[in-house]
């Protein structure tokens, strides 16, 4: 018998529920480890899955969306023991998981919460409800490489959006193997895309993209970089969120602000009859 | 790959006299090798191109376009605006050219026509019972001559599947003898219905058919059946007008309709046609794509070349 080999993971991008390798057939090594190296072309085929997804995901009900959102975290539970052998700090892990399972009780209250009656002057039910606005465009912090990355993931999906991530380039093992999680986790292929490589290759494309509707410019370090995207963001009026603080605390109450930023309003006026 | 050598054959105009000649002619074609047919339709597949070649295929293909709407729910405003978006399929650029023709029901041959007088959009009318061509043939002829005197100068007819497949070809040939005679000046496109056809040999029996009883086009699908236009069947299709124009002089046009939905099957079917037939094919003369949703994505494919980027559904109209 001659000595086993061991089989080495080649990471792959997650589009439309599938790992493909990039359509450039390129990679970069990092962390000790072979990873696709995105192109614009990837970028363009991740928005297609996602807007292909929208339909199916933002019409799934909340309490629906919910559910899947609580499986994920049950299945980054099972997996806590894959991201601290990639470096992820176990508490880290477990803040990531409580993190899911905290948005996912928001999906259906945020309705509540965002919405509401409104009083009118005439014999009218008005009523407002907040509505996903579509496919939105994520650059994904830096550090904390699990943490980060569900913290901009997770509130844009909850509401029934669907996502194209630039995950982090020099940590991009772990935001794989969350797709992994996301894989096997009753989430609809394409309602998270994950491109990993160069930020400025992927970003400027996604940024002008006129089938992106918002775009979250967390991860964004270089000033230049972020004013270039919200420039081409602007040509549809994207919603933007600016780039987030390098010492920002994911750790902390992550408030609503990031759900309610995704969101568009729907206003119906119903008569009360007499 | 398999060519039909009929120079021999002298007169293929005597053919049509008899069922005997008929069946001889039709039968005697060399049949189709099915793997290298799908083969060497995969391979031609297979080519990239890019920038400028890209931008004069996306063009070509526009204006190969038969912007097509054969649903029970058109309406007179629905094909209205669909005539109108032949016309200019992308208002914000004067550049776009407009598409080949527009293709309805005869009952929507009217509203179409006030559209298009005076422009150089043709309009096609389907005909003779579409979809199934299950009709009797007098009923078939009556609705040909009423899409012409309507207004359609194009007319797309099934031809008889049933016929054809029991082996009656003299029947499905002088069917579309008489609806060639019932068209007048218009156009004739042959649809073969080739989903429904079962094997390569039947596809090119029929184009050969379709060819000989005087079809200015042949044409694969109806769109109505799960089977549409595939690159192999029309690479049949297309050594089939090849060795046509050989053997009589006549060249005759192709149109695959039916499941190409985006820019880069258009491509292919381009590229198909200039390495099989040749650039004589190459234009809305003699090459045309039966579709609908083609078109927003050759509109969208265009502006992400003039502009750098990459546009949306949302902006273009959805029919």
């Amino acid at each position: 018998m001659s000595e086993r080999v061991a089989v080495r993971k080649t990471y792959k991008l997650f589009i439309g529920g599938k790992f493909p390798r990039s359509e450039s057939g390129r990679s970069y090594l990092v962390q000790s480890a072979n990873v696709s190296l995105a192109s614009r072309k990837d970028a363009r085929d991740a928005v297609v899955a996602a807007r292909a997804a929208v339909k199916g995901w933002s019409g799934a009900t909340a309490y629906n969306r919910g559910q899947i959102l609580y499986r994920v975290a049950e299945m980054l539970e099972g997996r806590r023991e894959q991201f601290v052998a990639l470096g992820v700090p176990g508490g880290e892990v477990d803040a990531a998981v409580d993190r899911w399972v905290w948005y996912a009780g928001w999906a259906d209250k945020l309705p509540q919460v965002y919405g509401g009656a409104n009083p009118v002057a005439g014999p009218y039910f008005n009523l407002s409800a907040p509505e996903p606005t579509g496919v939105v465009a994520v650059v994904a912090p830096e550090s904390p490489a699990l943490l980060g990355l569900v913290g901009v993931i997770a509130p844009a999906i909850v509401t029934g959006n669907t996502v194209v991530v630039a995950a982090s380039p020099s940590a991009p093992l772990a935001a794989v193997t969350l797709a992994e999680v996301l894989a096997t986790s009753d989430l609809p292929g394409g309602v998270v895309n994950l491109l990993t490589g160069r930020i400025t290759e992927t970003a400027p494309t996604l940024a002008a993209h006129l089938d992106v509707n918002a775009i979250d410019l967390a991860g964004v370090t270089d000033r230049e970089l972020a004013t270039e995207l919200e420039a081409g963001a602007a040509e549809n009026l994207k919603r933007v969120l600016r780039p987030v603080p390098a010492d920002h605390d994911w750790a902390g109450d992550p408030g609503l602000g990031r759900m309610t930023a995704l969101l568009e309003t729907k206003t119906v006026w119903h008569p009360k009859g007499v | 790959m398999t060519a039909t050598t009929t120079s021999a054959r002298s007169d293929l105009s005597e053919l049509g006299r008899s069922e005997t000649a008929l069946r001889t002619f039709l039968h005697g074609l060399p049949g189709v090798d099915q793997v290298g047919a799908e083969q060497r339709a995969a391979q031609l597949g297979t080519r990239s191109i890019k920038t400028t070649a890209k931008a004069q295929a996306i063009d070509l293909a526009i204006r190969m376009v038969d912007l097509t709407t054969l649903e029970g729910a058109d309406t007179p405003g629905k094909v209205r605006a669909l005539a109108a978006k032949a016309l200019r399929p992308d208002p914000a650029d004067p550049t776009c050219p407009h598409v080949g023709a527009v293709c309805v029901y005869p009952a929507m041959v009217p509203h179409v026509a006030e559209v298009l007088r005076g422009s150089a959009v043709h309009l096609a009318s389907v005909a003779t019972a579409f979809p199934s061509g299950q009709a009797p043939l007098d009923v078939k002829l009556a609705d040909t001559r009423a899409a012409v005197a309507a207004g359609a100068d194009e007319i797309d007819m099934v031809i008889n599947r049933g016929a054809f497949l029991a082996g009656r070809y003299a029947e499905v040939y002088d069917e579309i003898v008489a609806t060639k005679e019932a068209c007048g000046d218009a156009h004739l496109k042959v649809i073969l219905e080739t989903g429904e056809l079962a094997t390569y040999d039947n596809v090119r029996r029929a184009s050969w058919l379709g060819m000989l009883a005087g079809g200015d086009f042949i044409k694969t699908s109806t769109g109505k059946v799960p089977v549409a236009a595939t690159l192999p069947v029309t690479l049949v299709m297309l050594e089939a007008v090849r060795d046509f124009r050989a053997a009589t002089g006549r060249q005759v046009g192709v149109k695959p309709a039916g499941g190409i939905k985006n820019t880069k099957d258009a491509i292919k079917y381009l590229v198909m046609v200039n390495e099989t037939v040749g650039g004589d094919w190459l234009s809305p003369d003699w090459f045309r794509f039966g579709a609908s949703s083609l078109l927003n994505d050759l509109l969208m494919q265009r502006t992400k070349l003039t502009t750098g980027i990459y546009s949306g559904p949302d902006y273009f109209t959805l029919d």
